[in-house]
């Protein structure tokens, strides 16, 4: 079987370098590739074009890359929860691509499934569409969206082997799945690295195929952004 | 008297039919969870991963893997699943969803609606709400007759950037029941204490009143 395990997080970010663009998996805190991210922090990775739904937190997440002014382009559904996002959008040291969540993760799929584009109702009608070319199907209006294009994906998964096969747990998975293969290099995190072979093939969500590297993470923070609970009675 | 929010979410949820899938929104729309009719089955999807969304967890239980679409923990009822976020999306777009309920900034008679930039001002983005409104086969808005600063948010025409073009078939604020049709307001029902007079004060598009307006019942 072929071994797709590397070292550590340094090794599994070999070869970036500023003005890539990069995917990360997550939605909100949850299922963020938190290892990945610290990384890019440390090598001061800069101008770097970032895939993600949302923008972290202004301390944690990708909130840690827009602080260190790392980010020149974000590719986002939804960034409401970042302060400093905001500011750096609308001062226009940022620049924002606002997509649609839906349309966003199937331009991720299209790019892991090598379609170049494909027609969408959302956005018709609206600024999302202007400049792109629109359709009429069974007297339906759709908007062409092309597949993105991305030098690295930075994915986390629950479980992963050796082989690169991944498992994921409760709603960390969101658009993890849909970014792996997407990019030129796939590197998966993971919380619990084991061998070929551990796994059972019939629950596997991401076959290995479509990951390049994976390792073992470390020191999950796991940060819950909206803690809502029922009290104890 | 004007509803409270949670007497909105309870008038919205008397549209809930047996065996449908339910997409609730932020805010008002969440709560419709907690007015299910009884004797009906529905199951509600949350578009970050998760049918079959149950209510927030046991304090000391939750799990960081487990969240809705607005970040909160929550829980996953016997018979739920958990996906990714293009499939999420193929269950909307595909309209294997029946119903919407979203919030909105603003509605317009002919059915458009904005609710997710305010520009040069607030700029949070449009999350699933273009898809949602873009596929969904019956959207419910639930919202305020008007807002801060009094003003209607049911016009002639959107002024924020559009969400989605002609997609609104159904609206229950505060004040009023209305339906979409033929591009124009119609005025279904008043929330209780609450008079035609007053409806049409705050209703800056066009509105179709057509015989006695009846009462919610709540």
């Amino acid at each position: 079987m072929i071994n797709k395990t590397v070292k550590n997080v340094t090794e599994a970010l070999v070869g970036v370098t500023d003005n890539m663009t990069l995917m990360l998996g997550g939605f909100g805190l949850c299922g963020i590739p938190e290892n990945a991210i610290k990384e890019l922090v440390k090598r001061k990775v800069s101008n770097v074009t970032c895939i993600s739904n949302n923008a972290g937190v202004d301390d944690f997440g990708l909130g840690l890359l827009l602080q260190n002014k790392q980010i020149k382009k974000m590719i986002s559904s939804y960034v409401g929860e970042n302060d400093e996002f905001e500011r750096q959008m609308l001062s226009g040291e940022l620049e924002v691509e606002l997509t649609p969540q839906g349309t966003l993760a199937e331009k991720c799929r299209a790019s892991q499934a090598g379609f170049p584009a494909f027609y969408t109702p959302a956005g018709f009608g609206t600024e999302v569409a202007e400049g792109k070319e629109t359709r009429e199907f069974d007297g339906k209006m759709y908007v062409l969206e092309p597949a993105f294009k991305s030098d690295f994906s930075f994915v986390k998964a629950w479980k992963g082997d050796t082989s690169g096969n991944l498992i994921f747990k409760g709603t960390a998975r969101n658009f993890n799945p849909c970014m792996c293969g997407a990019s030129t290099i796939t590197v998966a995190e993971v919380e619990e690295l084991v061998p070929a072979g551990a796994l059972d093939p019939n629950q596997i969500h991401i076959p290995g195929i479509f990951v390049q590297r994976i390792f073992q993470g470390e020191k999950y923070e796991k940060r819950i952004e909206q803690r809502t609970v029922t009290p104890k009675s | 008297m004007a509803l409270t929010k949670n007497q909105i979410a309870q008038r919205i949820a008397q549209e809930l039919r047996d065996k449908w899938y339910v997409n609730l929104g932020i805010g008002i729309p969440t709560l419709v969870a907690n007015y299910i009719p009884e004797g009906i089955e529905v199951e509600f999807q949350s578009e970050n991963g998760l049918l079959g969304m149950g209510p927030f967890p046991i304090e000391g239980t939750e799990d960081a893997d487990l969240i809705n679409a607005g970040k909160q923990t929550v829980t996953v009822l016997d018979g739920g699943s958990i996906f990714d976020s293009a499939t999420s999306f193929a269950m909307i777009r595909g309209q294997h969803v029946q119903l919407t309920v979203l919030g909105a900034m603003e509605v317009a008679q002919n059915g458009d609606i904005a609710n997710w930039k305010i520009p040069g001002k607030m700029v949070k983005g449009m999350g699933g709400a273009m898809d949602l409104v873009a596929s969904a086969e019956n959207i419910i808005v639930a919202m305020m007759h008007t807002n801060k600063r009094g003003e209607s948010k049911l016009l002639k025409e959107c002024s924020l950037p559009l969400t989605g073009v002609g997609c609104v078939t159904k609206i229950v604020t505060n004040l009023a029941v209305l339906e979409i049709k033929n591009n124009v307001f119609h005025l279904l029902e008043r929330a209780p204490g609450v008079t035609v007079e007053e409806i049409k004060k705050a209703t800056e598009g066009t509105l179709v009143i057509d015989g006695q307006i009846p009462e919610m019942r709540l």
